[in-house]
């Protein structure tokens, strides 16, 4: 299986390399796997249409550069088109200057909008503002006081009153006035797109508060129905902007997209988990990694397009590719690791690492030590390690300053690297066959953000709190290594 | 409250089945090419049937084609739902008690990741249950989530249902213990247990889940059915709900909740086709008559956009 974007398109535009420029045919098949990659991510089918023709007309003819393979550079392409519509940059609650700043929270049931009202009215506070709940969820059983038990544990003053959600909201925003509140958000209850009653209710409820800004609140678990709902709520309500919630889940989120797509609003925050302040601002660009089933990919190409030499660079995703891999690869990849910077950072940006390998330490010493050891070695033990004995083990490990064991261990983690590679070789044939090229025709109206640069990344791969459950079964590469068991420490630290 | 008219299912339905009728109708009477297929993996993509399923659903559609000479769309999208149908195919009965265990308490347990219906759904099988004339005892082991009880107390008023809760924050097994022993010395029928909602990401809920489940399925109690509440919405994740609450409790059956919406819950026919788990009841709504059983035919006609007088 091809877990990631990178690992499909690499080994579909393998032909491309050492060739001026792509070809429509090769990008064609690339744009195959892209489709399936954002299908199987819950992206909206008719979404991943206009999405594909976009990426083929930006692919079309590009240069296959020096310091990327055509694999990586689709994959560019894709990301940076991701992260356009997903939103290049936050966006900033401003507050109104007459207050109070009103904030209208809209969704399906049980997308999360009482939660996020909590959470949002903390984060006011946290901006300094001195916020006013509304309870106007006056359908679901114990809406008002889901709503009052949250305020309380934040201390925030919950209005509502029984009977007509719209006049609960007037009162709401009075109350607001009165109290000299600067910030009103209204909690309203779940509704469906197609309930025509419902939707003319909250257009009402819109219209006496007069929001500032009008969210949508989205499950990152929903798949294709995202767009009709978002389309209907936006119609209904000109969103301003998008929460989603339930992003400490391993749902890729494709939802994200479709929705962002749809409204062209960008998504405002993340809501990743069930405590108030399991709550942040929205990061376009882990959300863009997150999707394709990556770590922070990007962010890693772009290390290694300013630091591998072109050689390099092309080995790399050749081993990457093709799972060829010696000891002297494996040094190879220790050191270009090392020359990228902060190997922490590097193997947190990796795709596909456990968490246990992320969190572990990592440190030039180890590599050192590494290096030390396979250097250590003749060239007929790099190639077949089967052959180091007990005798062959000690002088290795007097030649490097370690220990047999320690020469165990990384012989170990090799052997098991290689073994996982052997099976990815095996799977290479029980590939899912390349699905039907996407539709050409690209339908207008396709209401985007306005594109721009995207801001730098960096930083974690996955929001907090996630602990994705299993390891997708990508490409063994250094960053697999359990650099604990190895305990590569030199003598005497 | 607004006060819903019951749904049927396929009222509930209807606004699903348009849309996909008119998109399967450009390949309608026509001999079936490659956009025939297309459009046919556009609807059931579209659907949330997920990437996986739809190649193999339609793998084995080609080759039904293939060797029944179907040259005609119409057959064709016919001889799709029969496909469909028939892989649809799990034992769907809702169990009054658990096998072998006659004499205890029945408990039916509902899980399901956070805001998919769990609550709602007990109420509305309360509501049937109750008009059986059976007792019902509802326990609120959602200890976790703000005002859960309360939830679950207005649905126990609105069927005469007894509740037992514990305090915010209990242990949920305990909850259920109580209401289990309760229910027992009433000699009450059944026991419909709430429990918090829980990404099955969470090692250490689910955790907690099976614990219910245990302490539910002992004496004077015994899991009769432990069901996974699916929202219609759901996407791809909706797969790998089913697998972690499966492992967890030993899931029984699913319900898929929000049919009335937009959402055709196409999950659940991956999760029924691939993993075996039958789907047994479906929510139409928010009244607690908007409950029904759940019945493959309709449901693959709605997905498809076949109207069932079409047929034969
Ligand atoms: N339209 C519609 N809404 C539903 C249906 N089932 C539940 N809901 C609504 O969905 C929302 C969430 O339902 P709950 O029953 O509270 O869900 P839950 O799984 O108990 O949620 P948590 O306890 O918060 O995890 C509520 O607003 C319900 O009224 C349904 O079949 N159709
Ligand atoms: N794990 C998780 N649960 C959430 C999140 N946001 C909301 N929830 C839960 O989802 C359920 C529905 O949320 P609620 O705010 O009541 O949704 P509403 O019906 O839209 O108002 C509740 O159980 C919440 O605790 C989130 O970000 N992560
Ligand atoms: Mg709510
Ligand atoms: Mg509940």
């Amino acid at each position: 299986m091809f877990d990631t974007l990178t690992e499909r398109l690499s080994g579909t535009l393998r032909g491309l390399r050492g060739r001026g420029r792509m070809r429509p045919a090769d990008v064609e098949e690339a744009l195959a796997e892209i489709r399936l990659a954002l299908l199987e991510a819950d992206v909206n089918v008719a979404v991943v249409r206009r999405f594909v023709e976009r990426v083929r007309e930006r692919s079309v003819g590009g240069e296959v550069t020096a310091s990327l393979t055509p694999g990586q550079q689709v994959t560019k392409i894709v990301n940076d088109e991701l992260i356009d519509i997903l939103g290049t940059s936050p966006l900033n609650v401003q507050f109104a200057s007459k207050p109070p700043t009103v904030v209208l929270l809209a969704g399906l049931q049980g997308s999360g909008k009482t939660t996020a009202a909590a959470k949002l009215a903390q984060w006011c506070k946290s901006q300094g503002r001195n916020p006013l709940l509304v309870g106007a969820d006056l359908q679901r059983p114990a809406a008002v006081e889901q709503l009052r038990t949250l305020a309380r544990s934040i201390d925030v003053e919950v209005w509502s009153e029984p009977g007509d959600p719209v006049a609960c909201a007037a009162g709401g925003l009075a109350r607001a006035r009165h109290a000299g509140r600067d910030v009103l958000i209204v909690d309203t209850a779940g509704r469906l797109a197609v309930d025509a009653e419902l939707m003319t209710e909250v257009a009402r409820i819109s219209d006496v508060v007069e929001p500032h800004y009008t969210f949508l609140v989205v499950d990152s678990m929903v798949g294709q129905d995202a767009v009709a709902t978002a389309e209907a709520f936006h119609a209904t309500l000109e969103v301003d902007g998008i929460i989603l919630t339930k992003l400490d889940g391993d749902a890729r989120g494709g939802a994200a997209l479709s929705v962002a797509e749809v409204v062209g609003r960008p998504v405002a925050f993340a809501s990743v988990g069930e405590k108030i302040d399991d709550f942040e601002q929205f990061h376009p660009d882990r959300m863009a990694s997150r999707i394709l089933g990556m770590g922070d990919v990007m962010t890693l190409i772009e290390k290694a397009e300013r630091v591998y030499e072109q050689e390099e660079a092309e080995a790399a995703a050749q081993r990457l590719v093709e799972g060829t891999f010696t000891l002297d690869d494996f040094v190879d990849q220790l050191r270009q690791l090392r020359k990228m910077g902060n190997l922490q950072s590097i193997v947190s940006m990796m795709p596909g690492v456990s968490d246990q390998v992320r969190n572990a330490e990592i440190d030039d010493d180890r590599i050192t030590t590494a290096e030390a050891i396979v250097l250590s070695m003749t060239p007929a033990e790099r190639v077949s390690p089967e052959i180091i004995d007990a005798s062959r083990r000690a002088r290795i490990a007097a030649g490097s300053g370690t220990s047999s064991a320690q020469v165990s261990n990384l012989l170990k983690q090799f052997t098991q690297m290689r073994k996982m590679m052997g099976g990815m070789m095996g799977l290479g044939s029980k590939r899912r066959p390349a699905s039907r090229k996407a539709a050409r025709k690209r339908p207008k109206g396709a209401g985007r953000a306005a594109g721009g640069s995207r801001t730098g990344g960096g930083g974690r791969a996955t929001p907090k709190g996630t602990s994705r459950t299993g390891k997708p079964a990508g490409k063994p590469s250094v960053a697999d290594i359990d650099w604990d068991a190895l305990d590569l420490k030199l003598p005497g630290r | 409250m607004r006060v819903p008219t019951p749904a049927t299912f396929s009222s509930g339905l209807a606004s699903s089945r348009r849309t996909l009728r008119e998109r399967l109708a450009s390949i309608n009477r026509r001999r079936p090419d490659e956009t025939a297929w297309e459009t046919l993996e556009e609807a059931l993509l579209g659907a949330d049937v997920g990437v996986e399923t739809t190649m193999a659903t339609l793998e084995r559609l080609r080759s039904t084609a293939a060797d029944q000479d179907i040259v005609d769309a119409d057959e064709l999208v016919q001889a799709l739902a029969d496909q469909m149908r028939a892989a649809l195919d799990a034992d769907r009965t809702l169990h009054a008690t658990a096998p072998d265990r006659e004499g205890a308490t029945p408990v039916w347990l509902f899980v399901g990741v956070n805001g998919v219906g769990k609550t709602t759904t007990i109420g509305k099988v309360g509501a049937r249950l109750s008009a059986d004339g059976q007792l019902v005892v509802m326990a609120a082991a959602d200890t976790f989530r703000a005002a859960a009880a309360s939830q679950l107390q207005t649905w126990a008023d609105r069927c005469g249902a007894a509740l037992i809760s514990g305090s915010s924050g209990a242990d949920p097994s305990s909850v259920v213990h109580d209401a289990v022993s309760a229910a027992a010395a009433r000699g009450a029928d059944v026991v419909l247990a709430d429990t918090a909602g829980r990404l099955q990401n969470r090692k250490n809920l689910m955790d907690e889940l099976a614990k219910v489940r245990r302490v539910a399925d002992r004496e004077p109690g015994a899991v009769a059915e432990t069901l996974l509440v699916i929202d219609a919405t759901t996407g791809q994740n909706g797969l790998s709900q089913a697998r972690a609450f499966a492992e967890a409790t030993d899931v029984t059956g699913v319900v898929l909740t929000k049919l009335d919406g937009s959402a055709k819950g196409g999950i659940v026919f991956a999760i029924e086709a691939e993993l075996g788990l039958p789907v047994k009841l479906v929510g139409l709504g928010e009244g607690p008559d908007d409950l029904v059983d759940f019945d493959a035919e309709s449901y693959v006609n709605a997905l498809l956009g076949v109207d069932a007088d079409e047929q034969g």
